[in-house]
């Protein structure tokens, strides 16, 4: 549980301090003094879409550090447990979802230059990208089935597959996002719309491309070290 | 003003069924006062706070309640009351906790003269593993478990031959001698508890706890699962007899090694039909069962629940009560047995007779039986084939008469409530859901539709064979 | 803005506060069914909450009437006890008091009082009620699957809970697991609703400092149940995986007999620290709303402001933050590492300390103050004296070595029903008093409330309280009977037999009470916009009860906290949190 532990404690601890700044100094009992009109409490920098994903993103992050903890105290636990080997198709799968999250993120300077198709072509190969990581993934999991390693014998490959299911799930999610923007921008509606749309996508996959590589890290990449060291 | 009031009754009647109610720590059976202290100081700390806040809120119920003309008062903080109160309180969670954490000091560090114990939990009894010589208990995993091995020991360790396996859920600890008790499970989580003792601690299937403590009283204790573990988790329970040195090490002596039970030799189904022929003229000479003579039918039944039986009539466990005369009457038969390879012949010879319908002497309502017997599923088996593994002989074409008497005998605990019926007990449990005759009809009519051939029984008995 | 001159009769303009597009729908389904108003899927949650929560009151009966009685009745056999104390168990937890209270009361108050139209994302908050019902409605279905509902308790301990031996084995352990997994994609919806509306949507004036308790305390809890609730998807994530596939997550190597399929390494330990990572945040996710709503019932019945309001809001944060940490206390006796009870039972008492901070504060604004016994104050104060004692009695079991004589007894269960069961219902009995006149725009029939509440606060106390003591004695929970235990002293078989007579007393005041939420609707006394006098802004709407929006034309401006109450040199004995200071009637 270290490694849920450590996230949940920044995470708490930056929330709770934030907190306590607010309330700190501020003496609630005290109304607003006459003539004076009170003050906005909302900020135009954290708009609520902006809020809502970093919240989201928040307990996605909660979700994975959790699985990763159950993962490393699996590892440490089981009697024997066998590495899977690392399929190169991996590596290739891992370039896509890069471009994948760059071609977005080109939408996106695309939106806010209002250069219409930019931001299209940006979406689509951002869309096509990700479909193909998941297929890529697919491929993986039948390549580990066809080599011996079953969810039923090998609890690595059971991670594997439970960990990567509920990655693709999230990209399937945003790309329900995704195909909005793209029938938005079909439609002609004007760009400036579309601007926080797809910063947030752009944003939402920058984000999955780093869980993913986490993921990737500990699954196969360093899983050796690490199950020395939980040893 | 009437909530005021009954906030009193209400502290001082907790106060008062605390002082008074008969309901308390059992007497304490072992070295844990300090666990009954901390118990204590935890009564009396949050006692005290729990009547402190009652009465002040009390008086401020009673003092400030709503009057037209008065206002109340307005402050919003008191940062001197607010600190003192913080301060208190945090005294009084240190004189809570500093007690607790010095006694957990010494429950988890066990003493070096401690001898050891394993407890072995299993859906729905316990059994017990001593050491042996060498003072080491040999590897055992779940995954050997088998007949032959019922501790799953490892028969490639030398440290495991010596072990002195007691496959029943009585137990005997000397007095006065530290006991570190290893827990181990060989299907799902147990929790084996003995309120007089206190400690207590999961039994965990795939690793090793334990806990340790010194009975310091003799005489016998009853040892229950406090930890869910399926359908008859209410019935899973065991015996520990806390006895002086000199009884526990005649006991202990008593009770078979590993090597010596893996070195006997199996039960031979010729040598057991010569002594059948006593058998016959009751049970009859298929060992079908005879009405008649009050005799059930014995075919069909495993041989390790028909040892076990030939044993508690043997020994007085079974067969004893004036209330079972039938059982009076197999006592001495059982005693005329003395040779223990003799009594495994002719279990070995009974396995081999062929089951045949019986007829049916019964009338009930077989589908409420039906309703009934799911809970006698989960020991004998959903075809009434039985399962060695639960201690659970078959019930599937037994004579359904007799199902009806040993029904009656365990409910009313003319069976299974001598000490030494080891899983007569459990049954005395499990009766206690037919609440009347007619549900015993009723359950005993829907065993009679069953052929106890399911794939399960196949199954098993092809593992029997193995 | 602060070159603008001050006029007494100037409002914020409508756009500076953000303000939202609203569907309002025309037909009776598009308001009442797929509705898209925050406050009409408050009502959907709390009164599918209700219908699911009388199910498991109906399972407890069942089972009390066996352990009261276990010779005469033969209603159900141990196999339908146990899934009876599964499915109450979970019921009541998920479904019931967190729908409730954060599906519920987050949804009803959160755009009101904060000064709202609605919430951020009304699509999403329609979502998660469908999805909250659709998981209802998984989990109800666990009763007519072969072999009925799961019967391994609300904690759905591995490897019992998926191995024979254990009843709902074959079809209810899969659709309790799924629905939970429904559930919580439901609750992140509605959670994120939650957080972004009240750090994001507040209307002008409404900082931090001058959010209700109420919210402060729906607020922490949907943080925390925002992270919490992942380790339980995860958790049922990984059984499901465990159950449908072979995998062994969880299941260690069993004896062959009870399994189908060979397991080896699986770590049932694992299991028990994802639950209660979930688990013990949980009973604060409970707790944190109910202590936000008994604040303010207490501070407007009273007349006073709340004692430390400061205090409060920090308590709330750090009992938050902390009960992330102190999860391993409902595992002493679990077999887990016996090292982590020295960590695990300092956190652990270390909560206590806000949390006894909050009850002197309630205690000291009642001091001084003007108490108005109203229905509302009632069930307040039933819940603070139930609460201490269920507090008090936390003390012993989070205590490590008190708990090891008593856990897995019937003083866990006594303490657990005081402090999250019978406590928050208590906050939820009161809180609807308090609010219905405004959801409905009448009051609900006194006479009927104090008979409701009489019996409730007695009866339970009844219930639970004795549970400690046969809990001492050592008497084992999840028992189907108890027969002749050589520990058990034969009087507690007649204490048995008293607590399910008072709680089916109990039960039957609670169809009093849902008796008097009909009537009322129909023939309660008028209530007008404000009956109680209370400052925040859900009582100052225009209409009663509040249209989809709110609040009318424009947004109320929130000029001072929630708690003026009997301010000196003030006329009124209240002033409502948007009164501007030059429109306060002072003494001459």
């Amino acid at each position: 549980m270290t490694v849920s532990l450590v996230f949940l404690a920044l995470l708490m601890m930056g929330f709770g301090f934030w907190l306590f700044r607010q309330s700190l100094f501020v003496q609630p009992w005290v109304a607003e003094s006459a003539g004076q009109l009170p003050a906005l409490t909302v900020s135009r920098r954290f708009t609520a879409p902006r809020l809502g994903l970093v919240v989201f993103m928040a307990v996605v992050t909660s979700l994975f550090a959790l699985m990763i903890s159950a993962y490393l105290m699996r590892m440490a636990e089981a009697p024997q447990w066998e590495l899977l080997p690392q399929p190169n198709l991996l590596w290739v799968n891992t370039g896509i979802l890069l471009i994948g999250s760059l071609a977005l993120q080109s939408a996106w300077e695309g939106a806010r230059r209002e250069h219409r198709g930019r931001l299209q072509g940006g979406l689509a190969v951002g869309a096509l990208c990700t479909l193909a990581f998941l297929v890529g993934q697919y491929l993986v999991w039948r390549e580990l089935l066809a080599a011996g390693y079953y969810l039923d014998t090998h609890p690595a490959s059971a991670f594997f597959v439970i960990m990567s299911v509920l990655h693709a799930l999230h990209l399937i999610g945003g790309l329900g996002v995704v195909a909005l923007c793209l029938q938005r921008v079909a439609r002609r509606t004007s760009l400036a719309q579309l601007v926080e749309w797809t910063g947030l996508c752009t944003l939402y996959w920058h984000f999955l491309y780093v869980v993913w590589l986490v993921l990737f890290g500990v699954l196969f990449v360093g899983a050796a070290p690490l199950y020395a060291l939980c040893r | 003003m009437a909530i005021a009031i009954a906030l009193i009754v209400l502290a001082v009647g907790s106060v008062a069924f605390y002082l008074f109610s008969p309901w308390h720590l059992t007497p304490l059976a072992s070295n844990w006062e300090a666990i009954d202290l901390t118990v204590s100081i935890s009564f009396w700390v949050t006692g005290f706070v729990f009547v402190a806040v009652t009465l002040f809120m009390v008086i401020a119920l009673i003092r400030f309640r709503y009057r037209g003309d008065r206002r109340s008062y307005y402050e919003p903080e008191n940062k001197k009351l607010e600190a003192w109160l913080t301060g208190v309180t945090t005294v009084g969670i240190v004189a809570l906790l500093a007690p607790g954490l010095f006694v957990w000091g010494s429950f988890v560090s066990v003493p070096e003269d401690a001898h050891e114990v394993e407890v072995v939990g299993q859906q729905w009894h316990w059994s017990f593993r001593f050491p042996g010589e060498d003072g080491t208990l040999g590897a055992a995993r779940s995954g050997l478990v088998d007949d032959d091995n019922p501790f799953g020991i490892d028969p490639e360790d030398p440290r495991g031959q010596d072990d002195v396996l007691v496959e029943s859920p009585r137990v005997m600890l000397p007095v006065d001698r530290p006991v570190k008790m290893s827990l181990r499970s060989k299907d799902v989580i147990h929790n084996f508890k003995v309120a007089p003792f206190r400690t207590k601690m999961d039994v965990v299937p795939g690793q090793t706890s334990y806990f340790w403590f010194t009975p310091t009283q003799t005489g016998e204790f009853e040892a229950v699962c406090a930890e869910l573990c399926g359908i008859a988790h209410f019935a899973m329970r065991g015996k520990v007899e806390v006895v002086e040195q000199a009884t526990f090490d005649e006991w202990l002596a008593e009770q078979p090694t590993f090597a010596e039970l893996a070195g006997r030799s199996p039960g031979d189904p010729e040598a057991g039909a010569e002594q059948f022929a006593v058998c016959v003229t009751c049970h009859g000479g298929q060992g079908q069962g005879q009405l008649e003579n009050n005799a059930p039918r014995l075919a069909g039944l495993d041989s390790d629940y028909l040892k076990r039986q030939l044993r508690n009539f043997r020994t007085g466990a079974r067969g004893e009560s004036e209330a079972d005369p039938f059982g009076q009457q197999m006592r001495p038969f059982a005693v005329s047995l003395t040779d223990a390879q003799a009594i495994r012949d002719l279990a070995a010879f009974i396995e081999t007779l062929p089951v045949e319908p019986t007829r049916k002497t019964i009338v009930g309502d077989a589908q409420r039986g039906a309703r009934l017997y799911r809970t006698c599923a989960s020991c004998h088996g959903a075809e009434g084939q039985g399962m060695p593994q639960f201690k659970a002989p078959r019930l599937a074409g037994m004579n359904d008469w007799y199902l009806v008497r040993q029904l009656q005998n365990f409910r009313e605990g003319v069976r299974g409530r001598h000490p030494d019926d080891l899983y007569g007990n459990q049954m005395v449990d499990m009766a206690q859901i037919l609440v009347d005759d007619a549900a015993l009809r009723d359950v005993t009519a829907y065993i009679a539709t069953l052929d106890g051939n399911s794939t399960v029984a196949a199954a098993d008995g092809q593992s029997t064979e193995e | 803005m602060g070159e603008r001159e001050y006029d007494a009769s100037y409002q914020a303009p409508p756009a500076e506060t953000g303000e939202m597009e609203l569907v309002h729908a025309e037909t009776f389904i598009g308001k009442y069914i797929w509705s898209q108003d925050a406050k009409v899927i408050a009502i959907q949650y709390m009164l599918t909450a209700t219908a699911i929560g009388l199910v498991a009151l109906a399972l407890s009966i069942v089972m009390r009437l066996q352990l009261g009685f276990p010779d005469t009745f033969s209603l159900i056999d141990p196999a339908e006890y146990l899934q009876s104390v599964s499915m109450h168990g979970m019921i009541m937890v998920v479904y019931l008091l967190t729908a409730f209270f954060l599906g519920g009361f987050g949804n009803y108050l959160i755009p009101l009082m904060c000064g709202t139209r609605d919430m951020v994302f009304p699509y999403l908050n329609m979502l998660s009620f469908w999805f909250y019902l659709v998981s209802v409605l998984i989990l109800a279905a666990g009763f007519f699957v072969p072999g009925g509902s799961t019967g391994a308790g609300w904690t759905l301990y591995p490897p019992q809970s998926i191995s024979e031996g254990t009843p709902g084995v074959d079809g209810g352990i899969i659709t309790m697991l799924v629905s939970l997994m429904v559930f919580i994609a439901g609750f992140t919806m509605g959670g994120l609703n939650y957080v972004v509306t009240v750090l994001q949507a507040r209307t002008r004036g409404m900082t931090l400092m001058r959010l209700p308790l109420t919210i402060w305390g729906i607020f922490m809890a949907t943080v925390m149940a925002l992270l919490a609730f992942p380790a339980l998807f995860v958790a049922c994530l990984m059984l499901l995986f465990d159950r449908l596939l072979g995998t062994s997550f969880f299941m260690p190597e069993m004896l062959g007999v009870t399994q189908d399929v060979a397991r080896e390494g699986g770590s049932p330990v694992l299991f028990q620290h994802l639950f209660w990572f979930f688990g013990h945040p949980e009973v604060y996710i409970v707790a944190l709303p109910a202590f936000g709503i008994v604040s303010d019932l207490i501070a407007t019945h009273a007349r006073k402001n709340i004692f430390g309001y400061r205090m409060m809001v920090w308590a709330l944060i750090l009992i938050g933050v902390l009960s992330f940490v102190v999860w391993a206390h409902h595992m002493f006796v679990s077999g887990m590492n016996p090292y982590f009870g020295f960590l695990f039972a300092t956190t652990t008492l270390i909560i206590a300390v806000p949390t006894a901070i909050k009850v002197y504060n309630w205690v000291l604004t009642l001091w001084r103050g003007n108490i108005r016994f109203t229905l509302p104050m009632l069930f307040a104060i039933g819940f603070l004296f139930t609460f201490l004692n269920g507090g008090l009695s936390g003390l012993f079991l989070g205590n490590v070595t008190v708990d090891v004589p008593l856990s897995d007894t019937y003083f866990v269960v006594g303490h657990f029903h005081m402090v999250m069961a019978v406590a928050p219902i208590l906050v939820i009995f009161g809180a609807i008093y308090h609010w219905y006149p405004k959801i409905t725009g009448r009051m609900l029939n006194v006479p009927l409330g104090q008979i409701h509440f009489w019996v409730t606060f007695l009866g339970t106390y009844l219930i639970y309280y004795p549970m400690h003591f046969i809990g001492l004695e050592g008497v084992p929970r999840r028992y189907y009977a108890y027969g002749e235990t050589t520990f058990i002293s034969d009087s507690v078989q007649s204490l048995n037999a008293f607590i399910t007579i008072a709680a089916i007393v109990v039960a039957l005041a609670q169809l009093l009470f849902l008796f008097n939420i009909v009537w009322s609707y129909y023939r309660g006394r008028e209530a007008g916009d404000n009956p109680w006098h209370a400052t925040t802004l859900e009582w100052q709407t225009a209409e009663t009860p509040p249209p989809h929006g709110n609040f009318g034309k424009e947004l109320p401006v929130v000029y001072r906290w929630p708690y003026d109450y009997c301010v000196p040199g003030v006329k009124a004995d209240f002033i409502p949190q948007n009164v501007p200071p030059q429109a306060v009637e002072r003494d001459s």
